[in-house]
């Protein structure tokens, strides 16, 4: 054992510098599964921590009505603290900001709410402000800061005129980002809405009281008291347990994405060392010849390499979890507004070890395949520097560990992904993606070779100039290094493009529904009697009215004739929420939401741009009386309540029976910023009901929209609106937080292929220096030699990119159409940046890495051994 | 000639597999013996076989058929790693092109036979640095190959084939790559070694002179035995 830990150490000496450069590709991948894993340790720990602050509260019960007087005297009877919440969407004028109207989300707070955790205001005295009550408000900081308002300036909700008593920082179970960024949230006291006229028009309710139970009452048991006793009321609950296996659900899924972008910058750089490895040990075949003749035994020989490619893994692993702890103590700043928790950040040793283990083992097995044909060298190589020996076809040891690899890439992709198809298909893609990479590589060498030989045709080689067919010539010859670059590089640049594709489709997604002739201001809580004079303010504005619907709200009484409260209480319900992956049935069950939920359904005699009948026929227009009207169902819907054409829905519509019968399904195209409806009415039967309606209209200019909004909030301080260009913002700034998260671990990817790239173009330094002072000895300029290597990075970085942009541009189809379902769109700009970025990457870090190789005085390259 | 059989060659033979499946024998039924602390040339033109039956014969690759005896173990049945034990315990050998690891300083060069066997301490430091000494590298200790001559990097060899008392000492066209002053040194350094540590001695070689240095001469062509010309005055010639 000493004699091979004395060997690996002094063989090494002339190639530490090279292996350390080595152990760098791994580097980065390493870094990334410590911080995300250390990281993931971090929000579990708070989770557990701080589980009641996720909510605030023991339980908090929700629904569109206020609680019965019944369910009141249940709950005041559980003995506990209790505090109660309206919510609803509201305009805000600014009187500091000149004519700026804001949607926001108007909080009427009565009680101590929250029980757990702080509400964190500036100044901290404004929570006991406005617990006193009065016309006082506690408004979300960035609102205040977009609006350049101050404490103790005015801010008017409605009619009323409320003074901002402090910033909204933090208040417990909820991430302040994406509150702040979707509807900012006004906290006002309860009892002023009356005063300010809101809440009596607002249709958009939300009630929730808030408990402190005493420990004799667990949550979980009122809770399911109160959904036996209280059926009827269709509340929603909310409890500290099921806010941690929500949030605890969400983490983990960005977790294991995050760790899968970990993972390729590891599979790229054990790639990259398996290949440096390799040029490695041909250089080192002499050497492992003669220890063989002194008497060292095949394991011996083996070891002693082993022992090398170990040493660089434990390097790679240390300064990779060096690296990762220094990101995930870089990362908290930018975590912390989208966390709705307090995360305390601290080392977590197994996640640590973990991720140095996961990146040590993979490092291992990708440095074994080249080193198993170490045992293979012939002591003969020690006599005859020509002999080789015919090797068998299949090593055993090969094939066992190349399997081993596959194994561990799929292993590993569906635990951490913790979803089988989801694991399955990014394996898939990152082995696919890799064969077909190694693919092209093979026949731009079988290409080279072609176009070098002497014998092809037309592309003669004497047509070409000499250092272009000598930079072509470099991608096929032995020891070339055609297959690890392409593969490599194209890797890295198919991540990084896919990321970036999948954003622009997203984002691309929502400007196409703000296209020419589409609305893109949408007003909402419309009175009968403010419609009219809505659309002439519009009309007025330049901002016509495009569509308009009348809205009315109704629940579902009975299904196929059955009650549905009769239903909740079956096992033939799912009580899971609506599924995202397009489930289309629940073994004939029927979803829980769907019955439980109040529809805003519409009346109208034909059907929309956005919709489209898929099954059946749609009835427009039917004659009063009818008995049974025949409606339009929405194809989501219709699947998640497992219904069939004709089957019988009863509903109540404000307190009035009607039958309908589903005789058409409709798609309908949900992203599009007009009014779009789960259940449609034929015109005739629901006009006299209680309604209120929506209106879309086009504003020209973001000058035209800004006027048209406050001219309405002027008129009419109740009407809501909602602004395309507010939402467009609102989708980027969630998606950039996320984004940047995602676009930070791919940039791992990116740099681990460049440094991929440079200890592949080092490797080959040490191989080319003999030829190119051949060729200097023979009269080649420097430009020559300079011109010889662009040729050949210029050629290596051109594919790597259009191959690796063309799989980002099927990846991102094929994520577009399977996981968000909408029409992919690639950006030209994006692609072409990406593409020209690689390339310029890949000739600069060539170039600089074989700096020098051309003033190498020939004398000393001549004699040297290595 | 002592007594003891050292070096036994019996109908040795060596067949390569060419493409197209036709073959190609390089070597056909040898056969000789050698006593122990005996000296044998084997010349040849190029392509004769020599250093194929040199490799055959120190243990280096297997024959197609025949057996090899070294220090009266039975090498041909054994497999690559019983053979390299062999090689560590019974066999030195000199090289054409030297074959110093560049890695390792002239003293580790040397000390690499008996590392191996987990013998390396001060006293097999000591044994290094008096045959480096004895072949005139007592200032060279620490040089690594590239700091050397090819007559010095030669000579580190030779030190490093007796670090481990071979029985038997393979070389193999030992003076090939150095000026004649050089090989003339070289040339006296091995015999010399040789008879001091009674060393069988085995040597490939164009050099007809040299080759008359030993007390037998082998000659090869196309792969078979033409002569075995035994020179029994061969030491007191020189």
């Amino acid at each position: 054992m000493s004699f091979i830990l004395k060997m690996a150490w002094r063989d090494s000496r002339a190639s530490r510098r090279r292996l350390v450069l080595f152990s760098f590709s791994v580097v980065l991948g390493i870094a990334a599964l410590v911080a995300i894993g250390s990281l993931g340790t971090n929000l579990e720990r708070a989770i557990d921590g701080q589980a009641k602050e996720l909510l605030g509260a023991d339980l908090i019960v929700t629904g569109r009505q206020p609680p019965s007087a019944d369910a009141q005297r249940y709950l005041g009877a559980l003995g506990g603290k209790m505090a109660r919440e309206i919510s609803f969407s509201s305009m805000a004028v600014f009187p500091g900001a000149p004519g700026q109207t804001r949607l926001v989300n108007v909080r009427g707070l009565e009680g101590e709410f929250p029980f757990f955790g702080e509400f964190v205001t500036d100044p901290p005295t404004a929570v006991a402000q406005l617990r006193a009550g009065g016309e006082v408000a506690v408004v979300e900081e960035t609102l205040l800061r977009q609006y350049n308002t101050k404490v103790g300036e005015m801010v008017k909700l409605g009619e009323t005129q409320y003074r901002v008593v402090g910033a909204l920082q933090k208040i417990p179970g909820e991430s302040s980002a994406i509150s702040a960024t979707v509807a900012p949230r006004v906290f006002v006291p309860r009892a002023t809405l009356e005063a300010a006229g809101l809440a009596a028009k607002n249709v958009l309710m939300r009630y929730r009281t808030m408990l402190e139970l005493p420990p004799a009452h667990a949550p979980e048991a009122v809770e399911a008291d109160m959904r036996r006793q209280f059926r009827a009321e269709r509340m929603g609950y909310d409890t500290v347990a099921e806010r941690k296996r929500e949030l605890g659900r969400a983490l983990e899924n960005i977790q294991g994405f995050l760790t899968l972008v970990g993972f390729i910058a590891l599979f790229l750089g054990a790639i990259g060392i398996a290949s440096a490895i390799h040029v490695y040990v041909q250089q080192k075949i002499t050497t492992v010849a003669v220890l063989r003749c002194l008497g060292a035994s095949a394991w011996q020989g083996f070891a002693v390499y082993l022992v090398q490619g170990l040493a660089l893994g434990v390097l790679g692993a240390i300064l990779g979890a060096a690296l990762g702890l220094a990101v995930q103590f870089s990362l908290p700043p930018f975590l912390k507004d989208v966390l709705p928790i307090n995360v305390e950040f601290f080392i977590a040793w197994p996640a640590v070890i973990g991720g140095m283990v996961a990146g040590l083992v993979i490092c291992l097995l990708f440095t074994m395949l080249p080193l198993l044909a170490v045992r293979r060298v012939s002591p003969l190589v020690a006599l005859r520097s020509a002999y080789a020996e015919a090797a068998p076809a299949t090593d055993p040891w090969r094939i066992a560990i190349g399997v081993f690899i596959v194994v561990a890439v799929f292993g590993f992709s569906i635990w951490q992904t913790a979803r089988l198809r989801d694991g399955v298909g990014f394996a898939l893609a990152l082995i696919v993606g890799f064969l077909v990479l190694a693919g092209l590589a093979r026949l731009v060498s079988a290409g080279a070779r072609r176009l070098s030989s002497r014998r092809s045709g037309r592309w003669s080689p004497g047509r070409l100039p000499y250092v272009v067919r000598q930079g072509v010539a470099n991608l096929h010859r032995p020891n070339n290094r055609t297959v690890l670059l392409l593969v490599s590089l194209g890797l890295g640049t198919f991540l990084m493009l896919t990321l970036f594709l999948t954003r622009t489709t997203l984002l691309g997604e929502i400007a196409l529904t703000s296209g020419k002739d589409r609305p893109n201001l949408l007003f909402f809580d419309i009175q009968d009697d403010q419609l009219d004079g809505l659309t002439k303010l519009s009309a007025a504005k330049g901002s016509p009215v495009l569509v308009h619907a009348p809205i009315v709200t109704m629940r579902i009484a009975s299904v196929r004739g059955r009650k549905v409260e009769d239903l909740l209480r079956t096992a033939a319900v799912d009580s899971e929420g609506p599924r995202s992956d397009g489930d289309p049935r629940r073994d004939g069950r029927i979803a829980g939401w769907t019955l439980r939920r109040e529809y805003r359904s519409t009346y109208r005699g034909r059907l929309e741009g956005s919709e489209k009948v898929v099954q059946g026929e749609f009835t427009g227009r039917v004659v009063p009386g009818t008995a049974v009207v025949p409606i339009s169902v929405e194809q989501g819907l219709f699947n998640e309540m497992g219904l069939n054409l004709g089957d019988e829905i009863e509903w109540d519509v404000q307190g009035v029976p009607i039958r309908t019968r589903v005789t058409s399904v409709r798609t309908v195209e949900w992203r599009r910023l007009e009014p779009n409806f789960f259940v449609l009415f034929p015109e005739g039967v629901i006009e006299a009901a209680p309604k209120f309606h929506v209106a879309a209209v086009r504003a020209t200019t973001t000058e035209a929209s800004a006027a048209l909004q406050r001219a309405v909030v002027d008129a009419y301080p109740s009407i809501t609106a909602i602004d395309l260009a507010l939402v467009m913002q609102t989708v980027d700034g969630i998606f950039s937080k996320v984004a940047f998260v995602i676009q930070f671990m791919a940039l791992f990817t990116v740099v681990t292929g460049v440094i991929v790239l440079a200890g592949a173009v080092m490797t080959g330094r040490f191989q080319r220096i003999r030829e190119t002072v051949l060729l200097r000895t023979l009269g080649a300029s420097r430009r020559q030699l300079l011109q010889i290597q662009m040729v050949e990075y210029a050629i290596l970085g051109v594919l790597a990119s259009v191959v690796g942009g063309g799989l980002a541009v099927i990846a991102n189809g094929l994520l577009a159409q399977f996981v968000f379902r909408i029409s992919p769109s690639a950006s030209p700009v994006v692609l072409l940046v990406g593409v020209v970025s690689v390339c310029a990457v890949t000739l600069v870090t060539g170039l600089l890495a074989n700096r020098g190789i051309a003033t190498h005085p020939p004398l000393e390259v001549l004699r040297q051994e290595t | 000639m002592s007594e003891q059989t050292m070096l036994k060659v019996e109908r040795l033979t060596k067949t390569y597999g060419g493409a197209g499946g036709r073959s190609l024998t390089v070597l056909k039924e040898v056969s000789f013996e050698l006593g122990a602390g005996a000296t044998l040339a084997i010349v040849g033109p190029s392509g004769s076989g020599k250093t194929t039956l040199l490799g055959l014969c120190a243990g280096l690759d297997r024959p197609s058929s025949g057996g090899v005896a070294l220090a009266g173990e039975s090498i041909g049945g054994m497999s690559e790693d019983a053979r390299a034990r062999v090689r560590n315990d019974h066999v030195g050998f000199v090289f054409q092109n030297f074959q110093l690891v560049p890695t390792l300083t002239a003293l580790e060069n040397v000390l690499v036979p008996v590392e191996l066997r987990g013998q390396g301490g001060p006293e097999a430091e000591e044994e290094a640095r008096g045959l480096l000494t004895r072949v005139g590298l007592q200032e060279r200790f620490d040089h690594y190959p590239i700091q050397l001559s090819g007559g010095e990097q030669q000579r580190v060899a030779l030190a490093r084939a007796f670090m481990n008392r071979p029985k038997i000492l393979f070389c193999d066209e030992p003076t090939g790559n150095l000026d004649d002053d050089t090989a003339a040194a070289m040339v006296e350094l091995i015999f010399g070694l040789n008879r001091e540590r009674g060393t069988t001695l085995v040597l490939v070689t164009h050099n007809l002179e040299l080759a008359r240095r030993c007390e037998r001469i082998l000659r090869l062509k196309g792969g078979a035995v033409v002569s075995d010309e035994l020179r029994l005055a061969a030491h007191e010639t020189h």
